[in-house]
């Protein structure tokens, strides 16, 4: 398997990476906007984790909740990604070897799979289940999955900034 | 006298702790940066709503009352990861003018947020009735949180 070392390093040769890792502050300036949308994202959606586990504001229905919190979560998530791509791009080769970054990739995929579980399965008898005053139990565990992995995320991505 | 505190802090055994051993540091700042998390979010709620941008359906009450206190929640822990990662840096942090900035502007969010909290406490329709002034409020806090989070990251590149 050569192809994910080829594409790093065509990615870091191309003129935007080349631009971002001989710029002084073009790397700062991007990481600023990465840490921006990421607050915004895991603090957008731990809003709506913490309601699934019955933990915040009990008095509002978690589609309320689902409705206002997710599309925050997701349009800073797009720039969040932009952003993280571009100073991928900068050192391609050098993250992709980095383990942090690797386990922070597995992560967002596992919170992937976890919301695309949640929303296609989980979230059509949440309704049903709040009128009778409950939660369904797979709701819970999505939530308190969430939480864990994205604080996980967090982490991983500060390491990377601490391993060479 | 700010560089000999600094020397003097930094020689402590507390300070050379937190120096010596690699993973307090990135564990101290993942914990700040998931604070700032909670306080950007509830924040940019509250101050697009201020504004006139956003949750619209909710009164500027309502959302006072249930996002404001997650800040006051956090702020403790942010103040108190934030004295860890300067006792392991001092001289990083409190002789950098990008943390000085943060500061400043963190004070000046804090008198904001809490004249919000004490207007709408005595009066729940206060901010509906002042369109361009809640605006104003909404977007001066705003710029300041973005404000704080730039100066934050840009301490590292001082």
């Amino acid at each position: 398997m050569t192809v994910i070392p080829e594409f790093c390093a065509w990615l870091e040769n191309t003129s935007v990476a080349t631009t971002i890792r001989q710029s002084t502050w073009l790397f700062p300036a991007i990481e600023t906007l990465h840490v921006l949308a990421t607050v915004l994202v895991v603090g957008s959606v731990t809003m709506l984790d913490l309601r699934l586990l019955n933990v915040a504001w009990r008095d509002r229905t978690i589609r309320e909740i689902h409705e206002e919190v997710l599309p925050w979560t997701w349009s800073s998530f797009v720039v969040a990604a932009m952003a993280g791509s571009m100073l991928f791009s900068s050192s391609a080769t050098k993250y992709y070897h980095n383990f942090p970054f690797r386990m922070k990739m597995v992560l967002l995929l596992m919170i992937g799979i976890n919301a695309a579980f949640f929303e296609a399965r989980t979230y059509q008898r949440v309704e049903n289940a709040e009128r009778r005053g409950q939660i369904p139990v797979a709701a819970q565990v999505a939530g308190a999955i969430g939480i864990v992995l994205w604080i996980a995320v967090v982490a991983c991505g500060r390491w990377i900034g601490f391993t060479k | 006298m700010l560089q000999s505190f600094c020397d003097w802090l930094s020689n402590t055994s507390l300070s050379l702790t937190i120096q010596t051993v690699m993973w307090i540091i990135p564990a101290v700042q993942t914990v700040h940066i998931l604070c700032v998390a909670v306080v950007m979010s509830s924040m940019a709620m509250l101050d697009l709503r201020l504004v006139g941008m956003a949750g619209k359906r909710r009164s500027v009450s309502q959302m006072v009352s249930r996002l404001v206190p997650w800040v006051w929640g956090a702020l403790p822990v942010l103040l108190t990861t934030g004295v860890i990662l300067i006792v392991g840096e001092p001289s990083r942090e409190l002789l950098n003018p990008y943390f000085r900035a943060k500061m400043a502007m963190l004070a000046t969010v804090i008198v904001i947020t809490l004249v919000v909290e004490r207007k709408n406490a005595k009066d729940p329709d206060y901010w509906e009735s002042r369109g361009p002034a809640a605006a104003l409020t909404g977007l001066a806090s705003l710029l300041l949180w973005v404000g704080i989070i730039t100066a934050g990251r840009w301490i590292a590149y001082y």
